[in-house]
């Protein structure tokens, strides 16, 4: 196997033990991504001088017989969300092309605390807002599978750069879905954690109430590894838990003997206006039938209030990024305009850097808040999201954990969706875990007849991540893509 | 499809500071229309009696406070490196009233 | 024909509330560790929740909490044990985020009430809340741009707001005065009008009497201050009255007040339309608050002032006006406190009130200085006042001593041993020297004894030059009558 394709673990070990350098790793994945991102797209800024004085001062501390973290020379990639300190930062945005911050995300910190290299910042739809990472401000992020699809969104960049081994894992965000249905778009591990089990501190925010940072990752042991060293309470952040941090990669091996899987009803029988796969369906069946070979009992459960899930996230998260946006005027950093007056400059910087889909959403937020609108809007959405909580907390007294397709169909073509809301109900399998708050993991469970990956959707109770990642892990060893890389771009 | 009419929509990119040329106040009006289209379900669901959920999960009772200890400012550079205008430490932009700047 | 504004206010009825700005006196931000500070170069206080940047995170500050909630409690209000903040939407160059953080549906203090001592009685004006937001930068004009400071930019405030039941500019003046003292004797806010810590916006709207609905409000603002409120408010009031007794209609608009020019003038622009779009925001839970921590809170809380106002009255016979001076500020009423206690007894503290405000006081006046920097404690001067009252020193020779002991510090008893000015009231001594007084001077005591009652003081002072005025001037006095014959 070569390094391209280690997984973070062995990469850390082969670092550990001397068996390669941390500056000779380096340089093999920057020549790497020189060459195969030039068609691939992941990356919107490698940080080459950075990544090579990181790791040259891990071999030296190595040498000196220092301690080195748990992900020491492990090259990581960051979705260009994430706050880095004197590193480009631009949230896939025009309006905040140049601006270099003064601080880093705490994950950002955590990592670099761990040792990890960091390679890059990853393209993204603009701030978080689209399932195909076609929203970009900047360029085109193709599926490594195949390269007239899309990796997914929003997190394409992070998902593709995993999946084409130009890098070990990387970091996204999740929102409505954004790092799960990239990670089976491109077939790689995705996870989204419990609300407030990882600090938003330094996330670009979307919609404060729905994001989260997870990681993107070639194995399931990889996700939980990462998931162990990003986790855990921040002062910085006060919808952050103070719930203590498991040793998530100790609670792998356990199989599923025993353990109670439910399926809703709702996510199998095509409700919405787009019916699944059937590749999908057939692979989510082997999943299934997989599962009850290894012990588990597969119960059908209902979540009766998923058809308005939607519904509820296209309220909720736009009315909280229109508000999250405001920020963005041009006055203390980011692209200005010219203009002839205070509100000419506002109105002049916002519209000419915003692309269309933000703008969509900001005005679809800014119409749900307004007064008289409220009430009907964004007082109602939240209610039904408690309801659709409600609809989980019912189902989790009678399973331990829920498994879903991750998406309707594989990765779609580039300019497939013809309008936004096409575009939107592509996002109903992943939507209601953010409304809920609750973890979601994909794992890759199979190929199309085409040849592209299906994600397979585990669905679980708050701060029990432990159980997904025990789950996930049976089905990645049992019906997973194995060795199988992509053969498009590689 | 729920009429947006163009008033409105000219009006909701003025509250939101955004300019938009009258061909995308046009695309607005029809994708803003569909999608809110897309809402009425909601309007049919009984919410009598449900909490709206404006935090999720345990963050709606966990709170956390910060001790009033001072820790030290970006310096000045740093704060206003990204500052398109600037004079001397103060952040330029234009007044307020039209056309004063020139 | 034009009426007067005073014939006009007995027809119509003015209507003020206020809206009162209270920056809190901690040492960071609202919700960000930045520091607080006044006069600071341009953009020195600022990190990146300050400034906006993406991807920063609010906090609150648990002293800001603190502060807030012993107002509440000194105002007697309705604290919510779990209060919301919301986000208020609007651009503008010294709100970096495009919102501000305050509190909308679900404030941290409701039904208050603030209690203005005016003439001899207290009036209690009630509160319609009080709640928790932060501050905004300083955006100042300069020709056709504007400069921002965000220095100032999320200091915690508490905004104040008043029912619109205040019924004058003056009583609106009185308000405002009674909240800066208040703010000030529980320690939450120095509440300096200049340095822009006491901030007033004015609902103002005129009805006539006897109507009990509100009539059309303007707000004004940019009221800096004590002076302002009044004069602003009776400016608008009389524009008002005016522009009703022309048959016109009162516009609800914001207007600004120009202190220099005498007048207000509108703030008409389309940042007017202004829909806030509040909700709560997802940023910070709720705001917890157990009634451990009120508890704690009112149990430190000190006696307020219209408390102590009627206590004075009551306990110490002082009179109202005496009594408002003392409550003026909490180191005076502290200070009288201390002083009585070290001196109980009957009519002591009209007794010590008197020493206070007479001499005390006007001292430090008269030094522009804060009774703070006295030099005489309170055990001092309840001392001097025991020293007077046993008839150790006359009154006149106490206020030779009370100037002494403020300029130096000294304990009274000492002074008054080292001058040896301690007063003679032995009627053996004094008989003696009256005596010798009447028997040098027979003259006088003829002409006394003739009728020329004048000549009484002569007799007194020669005693007193003779003691170097110890003698006991009530015993003189007796003695006196008695030697002189009448």
């Amino acid at each position: 196997m070569t390094a391209a394709f280690w997984t973070v673990a062995e990469t850390a070990r082969q670092i550990a033990t001397g068996q390669i350098t941390a500056s000779r790793l380096v340089d093999a994945t920057l020549a790497r991504i020189a060459t195969v991102d030039r068609e691939l797209g992941a990356f919107l800024d490698v940080d080459e001088a950075g990544a090579r004085a990181t790791a040259h001062e891990l071999d030296r501390k190595r040498t000196a017989g220092e301690p080195l973290g748990p992900l020491a020379g492990v090259p990581i990639a960051l979705k260009d969300n994430l706050v880095t300190k004197g590193i480009p930062t631009t949230a896939g945005s025009q309006i905040l092309v140049g601006w270099i911050p003064p601080y880093d995300a705490t994950v950002v910190e955590k990592l670099r605390a761990a040792g990890a290299v960091i390679v890059g910042k990853t393209n993204l739809d603009e701030f978080g807002m689209g399932s195909s990472t076609e929203r970009s401000s900047f360029k085109q992020t193709r599926n490594p599978w195949d390269a007239s699809r899309v990796p997914g969104g929003s997190s394409g960049g992070s998902a593709a750069a995993v999946a084409a081994g130009l890098c070990a894992a990387s970091l996204g965000t999740d929102t409505g879905g954004s790092i799960r249905q990239p990670a089976a778009f491109t077939g790689v591990v995705g996870l989204k954690p419990t609300y407030g089990r990882v600090s938003r501190w330094g996330v670009v925010a979307f919609a404060s109430s729905l994001d989260q940072v997870g990681p993107l990752a070639r194995t399931v042991a990889d996700a939980a590894l990462l998931l162990e060293v990003i986790s855990g309470h921040d002062p910085r952040d006060a919808t952050s838990l103070a719930a203590p941090v498991p040793r998530y990669t100790a609670a792998l091996a356990g199989g599923v003997a025993g353990l109670k899987v439910g399926l809703p009803r709702e996510f199998f029988d095509g409700h919405g206006s787009g019916t699944i796969d059937a590749d999908v369906r057939a692979a989510l069946d082997r999943t299934i039938a997989m599962l009850r070979d290894q012990g588990a009992e597969l119960v059908e459960v209902s979540l009766p209030h998923t058809p308005l899930a939607l519904a509820a996230y296209y309220i909720v998260a736009p009315a909280e990024a229109s508000s999250n946006l405001a920020r963005y005027d041009g006055v203390r950093y980011g692209k200005r305009a010219e203009a002839s007056d205070l509100l000419d400059l506002y109105r002049k910087t916002r519209g000419a850097g915003f692309g269309p889909e933000v703008k969509r959403r900001i005005m679809l937020g800014t119409y749900a808040l307004r007064s008289g609108y409220y009430d009907a809007y964004y007082k109602k959405a939240q209610q039904v999201r408690a309801l659709i909580k409600r609809d989980f907390e019912q189902a989790f007294t009678q399973v331990d954990v829920l498994l879903t397709p991750t998406t309707p169909t594989a990765a779609f073509r580039f300019g497939a969706k013809a309008t936004p809301l096409d575009m939107y109900l592509g996002d109903i399998f992943t939507l209601s875990c953010n409304l809920a708050g609750l973890p979601g993991l994909s794992v890759p469970c199979g190929l199309t007849s085409e040849g592209l990956p299906i994600g397979a959707q585990l669905l679980g109770k708050p701060l029990d991540e432990a159980t997904l990642l025990r789950v996930g892990a049976v089905i990645e060893r049992e019906v997973g893509l194995g060795d199988r890389r992509p053969g498009a771009i590689a | 499809m729920t009429t947006l009419t163009r008033n409105e929509v000219e009006e909701i990119a003025l509250l939101a500071r955004l300019h938009l040329e009258p061909d995308e106040l046009d695309r607005m009006q029809t994708d803003l229309g569909a999608i809110l289209e897309h809402f009425v379900t909601l309007a049919a669901v009984d919410v009598t009696g449900v909490a709206p959920m404006t935090h999720a999960g345990a963050a709606a009772t966990d709170m956390t406070l910060r001790a009033d200890v001072p820790e030290p400012s970006l310096p000045v550079d740093e704060a206003l490196r990204a500052v398109a205008r600037r004079d001397g430490d103060l952040i330029v932009v234009p007044s307020i009233i039209p056309g004063n700047n020139s | 024909m034009t009426r007067t504004v005073a014939e006009l206010l007995e027809v119509w009825e003015p209507v003020i509330g206020l809206e009162v700005h209270v920056q809190l006196a901690t040492k960071t931000k609202a919700f960000s560790a930045s520091a607080v500070g006044f006069g600071e170069p341009p953009n020195s206080l600022t990190d990146p929740v300050v400034l906006g940047l993406p991807g920063s995170l609010p906090v609150f500050n648990a002293a800001a909490l603190e502060l807030a909630l012993r107002l509440g409690i000194a105002t007697g209000s309705q604290i919510r044990t779990r209060s919301r903040f919301a986000r208020k939407h609007y651009f503008y160059p010294d709100q970096p985020k495009g919102y501000q953080i305050s509190q909308y549906d679900e404030p941290l203090c409701e039904h208050g009430h603030v209690d203005l001592i005016l003439g001899c009685a207290v009036k209690r004006v009630r509160l319609t809340r009080i709640h928790l937001e932060e501050d905004a930068g300083k955006n100042t004009h300069v020709g056709a741009v504007s400069h921002v400071d965000l220095n100032r930019a999320g200091v915690p405030l508490v905004e104040v707001v008043s029912e619109p039941e205040l019924t004058s500019a003056e009583e609106a003046a009185e308000f405002m005065r009674s909240l800066h003292r208040l703010v000030r004797w529980i320690e939450i806010s120095e509440a300096d009008m200049e340095k822009g810590q006491l901030r007033c916006d004015a609902n103002v709207s005129i009805r006539p009497r006897g109507d009990h609905r509100l009539g059309t409000r303007t707000e004004l603002k940019n009221i800096n201050s004590f002076r302002h409120v009044q004069n602003a408010i009776d400016h608008e009031i009389a524009r008002q009255l005016r522009i009703v007794s022309a048959g016109g209609q009162i516009e609800r608009e914001t207007r600004l007040w120009d202190a220099e020019a005498g007048q207000s003038a509108s703030l008409r622009s389309k940042e007017e339309a202004n829909d806030y779009r509040y909700f709560p925001d997802p940023d910070l839970p709720p705001l917890v608050v157990d009634s451990a921590m009120m508890a704690n809170i009112l149990r430190a809380l000190p006696e307020l002032p219209a408390a102590r106002f009627e206590r004075y009255q009551r306990m110490h016979g002082i009179s109202p006006d005496d009594a408002r001076t003392l409550v003026s500020d909490r180191s005076f009423a502290e200070y009288f406190d201390a002083a009585c206690a070290a001196h109980p007894g009957e009519g002591s503290g009209r007794t010590i009130a008197n020493w206070m405000l007479t001499e005390l006081l006007g001292a430090l006046n008269a030094e522009a200085k804060q009774l703070s920097q006295a030099r005489m404690s309170p055990g001092m001067l309840s001392a001097l006042v025991g020293l007077v009252e046993n008839g150790t020193i006359s009154g006149k020779i106490g206020k030779e001593i009370f100037a002494e002991c403020y300029a130096t510090g000294d304990p009274p008893l000492a002074i008054v041993l080292r001058r040896g000015v301690q007063q003679i009231s032995d009627e053996g001594v004094l008989r003696e020297i009256v005596e010798r007084v009447v028997t040098a001077h027979p003259k006088q005591a003829e002409g006394f004894a003739a009728g020329k009652d004048g000549l009484f003081g002569f007799f007194v002072g020669a005693v007193m030059k003779e003691t170097q005025g110890r003698a006991n001037p009530i015993l003189t006095s007796d003695l006196l009558h008695k030697r002189l014959g009448r």
